[in-house]
């Protein structure tokens, strides 16, 4: 048993151990399926999420696992329990992991120290989002065969990303470059530290990326005055038609979804030719496969 | 009438009055009555053999939260007591944000009675600038200066209202007493839960930037140089701040500055992963402001050590780190941190006692602070050689949330005296109720 609490922590060779796992998972793979077989799983979800969710529900049930799905709606959250007495109530039913997600970064690590079951974080505030990021990396490596030496630009709200945390710290690892873009207001201070080139000039970093990660954008941070209007974020930092022209030919485009049409990504190259946006998708399955494979 | 108390042979470090040697020290009558570079001969007199021991007037914490009334699960002004002479205080300035605050008389008058019946340490109480901490309305400070009250502050708030800390400071000059800040522009800090830098990045936790501070340091001290009142500025953390205070100084403006150990001691990256122990308010900086606050403290530009003492429950620590409550426990780890910075050569000793007595004396004018004939006999001995581990669960305090659990500290308090009477002598409380 092990914990995914975040791609921080994890080795290089642990990292690719997991995808070449995920590749078995694939439809029509090696892996043996039923390994959870008389094991639960529980989904704690303090914090809507349809895609991840389900995902992990498909990839545990997939395995033969019994899965709880528990949301904070209508609990004894409501009620005022704090969180490790839920954790510690949803663990006394016996389950071999929790799949978490919680909007306060760290939530997972507070439960990990104090339950005996695996703890798989499944998004926690802006901290980190490790499948998600283990599904993009698979799913480039897919077409790459492997990331060594790519570009990888990640465009929008950085600051309050999870994803773009996760991605950055996965797909260095496993030896690509990353760039993350955004307006200045939403560059959190010290990504150099943690790896990234930083720029705020989309229209120079697009022509070096081999793909594009665009975040979804919290349209609410338009109230906190974070950018003056989704209209100029659009202008600036959205990727429209004219500037996917100018990408590599054969870069990819990726979103780690919801997408807001229109906003940070044009619904054209959202569903055009260079994008493997619902590859993504359906790669999450195999690797949350591969997750609750490795870590129950 | 109690024996006179010889304080025989001990290193007398007095750095009021420049004094550090081998010295005897008479107490009588809860005073100091004589000071002897010669052995002295007292008949009838109490001897403390003070061999191998350093002997320190007091030390006084300017800030300090003994959450009674309202939160005594966290502490009381008994517990408050008993850890502060535990680390070596005589006097403790208590913080009024207290349930019920602190904004009038009756609370002023409670505290103070609850701590003549603690009977340990002195208890300086400090009433609110504004009624009930909402920063709308000044509270009656002459009311608060006459119940006993020896400063003013919303501490835990800042004051936002510009002009109405304007006149506090206007106001306050009436009584010329210190009016003490906590300073933070709650627009900058947001719902920030730690410094901004790499860590906060690293973590995914909203960032304080520095401005939230050095922004209101800034104006509070143009507010105090048109108002010529006297400024203290509670718990300073940044690179900043420091230059700030340290060019208004040389202004000759009437400001003062405290540094609680835990700032001058540990940095953001003691965050960890998610460590409610190293959440508190200023947050802790980066480590140019750690090394900013160092010099500070030695170059002159701080003039107090204090703790910020903030008891809190096990669960108000265990939470997600952004729900968890701000502060530390700081009074019985107080002297070995700051006598870190001896053994490190960043402080001598005397300034390193200066800052933890003279200094704040000096600040809110309080008595004692120094250890010549005439102070009030609040003297401290310290074995400097004594190595020990910080544990939490022996605190005297009724909190443990401390970020310095299994701390390796050199130097520990040994016996505690009172106006003459001993309080605490190696490990233990002395207590004898009024």
């Amino acid at each position: 048993m092990r914990h995914l609490l975040g791609i921080e922590g994890w080795r290089r060779e642990e990292l690719e151990t997991l995808l070449d796992r995920a590749e078995a998972h694939l439809p029509g793979g090696s892996a043996r399926s039923p390994v959870l077989q008389g094991k639960v799983v529980a989904n704690l979800f303090f914090e809507d999420s349809t895609r991840t969710r389900t995902s992990f529900e498909m990839a545990a049930k997939t395995l033969g696992a019994e899965v709880l799905n528990w949301t904070a709606q209508g609990s004894s959250v409501s009620k005022g329990e704090t969180l490790l007495d839920t954790a510690r109530n949803i663990e006394a039913t016996g389950p071999a992991a929790i799949v978490i997600r919680h909007r306060s970064s760290g939530a997972p690590h507070l439960v990990a120290q104090h339950v005996r079951c695996a703890v798989i974080n499944a998004g926690d505030g802006t901290h980190e989002h490790p499948s998600q990021a283990l599904l993009d990396a698979f799913t480039l490596r897919r077409h790459w065969g492997k990331l060594e030496g790519r570009t990888v630009l990640i465009i929008g709200d950085i600051l309050h990303s999870r994803v773009a945390r996760s991605n950055l710290l996965c797909l260095k690892a496993l030896g690509a470059r990353v760039v993350m873009c955004g307006p200045p207001t939403l560059l959190p201070v010290g990504l150099e530290e943690m790896g990234a080139e930083v720029t705020t000039k989309l229209d120079a970093a697009l022509p070096e990326a081999d793909a594009v990660m665009c975040l979804r954008l919290q349209l609410e941070r338009q109230t906190e005055s974070f950018f003056p209007s989704t209209r100029e974020f659009s202008r600036l930092f959205g990727l429209t038609p004219a500037r996917a022209e100018r990408m590599k030919a054969g870069a990819l485009v990726m979103h780690p979804g919801p997408i807001n049409r229109g906003v940070e990504l044009a619904p054209a190259v959202a569903d055009g030719a260079r994008s493997v946006i619902l590859e993504q998708v359906a790669n999450g399955v195999a690797v949350r496969r591969a997750i609750l494979e490795v870590c129950t | 009438m109690s024996a006179p108390v010889l304080f025989s042979r001990g290193r007398l470090i007095d750095p009021r009055h420049g004094v550090d040697g081998v010295r005897d020290v008479l107490v009588r009558d809860g005073q100091v009555a004589q000071v002897s570079e010669a052995p002295l001969t007292v008949q009838g007199a109490q001897v403390v053999d003070a061999r191998g021991r350093w002997v320190l007037p007091g030390f006084i914490d300017l800030h300090v939260h003994l959450r009674e009334p309202g939160e005594e699960g966290k502490e009381t002004i008994l517990t408050g007591s008993r850890s502060a002479v535990a680390g070596g205080f005589t006097g403790v300035v208590a913080m009024p944000n207290t349930k019920l605050v602190n904004d009038s008389a009756l609370v002023t008058e409670l505290v103070l009675s609850r701590a003549r019946a603690a009977n340990l340490c002195r208890v300086y109480p400090a009433g609110a600038i504004t009624k009930g901490l909402k920063g709308e309305e000044l509270a009656e400070m002459g009311e608060l200066i006459s119940a006993g009250c020896v400063c003013i502050t919303d501490d835990g708030r800042p004051v936002m209202n510009a002009a109405l800390m304007r006149r506090a400071l206007q106001y306050a000059t009436l009584f010329d007493i210190p009016v003490m800040v906590h300073e933070e522009d709650l627009t900058l800090s947001g719902k920030g839960a730690m410094t901004e830098g790499p860590t906060a990045t690293r973590l995914g936790l909203l960032p304080i930037p520095p401005s939230a501070e050095v922004a209101m340091v800034a104006r509070d001290l143009i507010l105090l140089e048109e108002t010529r009142g006297r400024l203290h500025i509670a718990h300073l953390s940044c690179e900043g701040s420091v230059r700030l205070v340290r060019e208004a100084k040389k202004r000759g403006l009437r400001v003062t500055a405290e540094v609680t150990p835990h700032h001058f001691t540990i940095d953001d990256t003691a965050v960890g992963q998610y460590d409610t122990h190293a959440k508190m308010n200023p947050p802790l900086r980066l480590r140019r402001d750690v090394e900013s606050l160092r010099e500070a403290l030695a170059d002159g530009t701080i003039d107090a050590i204090a703790t910020d003492h903030a008891p809190h429950g096990v669960l108000d620590k265990q939470v997600e780190f952004e729900k968890g409550i701000n502060g530390v426990v700081g009074l019985e780890t107080a002297l070995g941190l700051t006598l870190a910075l001896v053994h490190e050569g960043v402080l001598s000793p005397s300034r390193a006692v200066e800052l933890l007595s003279a200094g704040p004396a000096k600040a809110f004018g309080l008595p004692g602070g120094h250890l010549a004939p005439g102070a009030p006999a609040d003297v401290v001995l310290v074995d400097p050689e004594a190595e020990w581990a910080v544990d939490a669960e022996r605190f005297f305090s009724k909190s443990r949330n401390t970020p310095f659990h299994g701390r390796l500290l050199k130097g520990r308090v040994t016996q505690t005296w009172v106006g003459g009477r001993l309080v605490f002598e190696d490990g233990q409380i002395k207590e004898s109720r009024s």
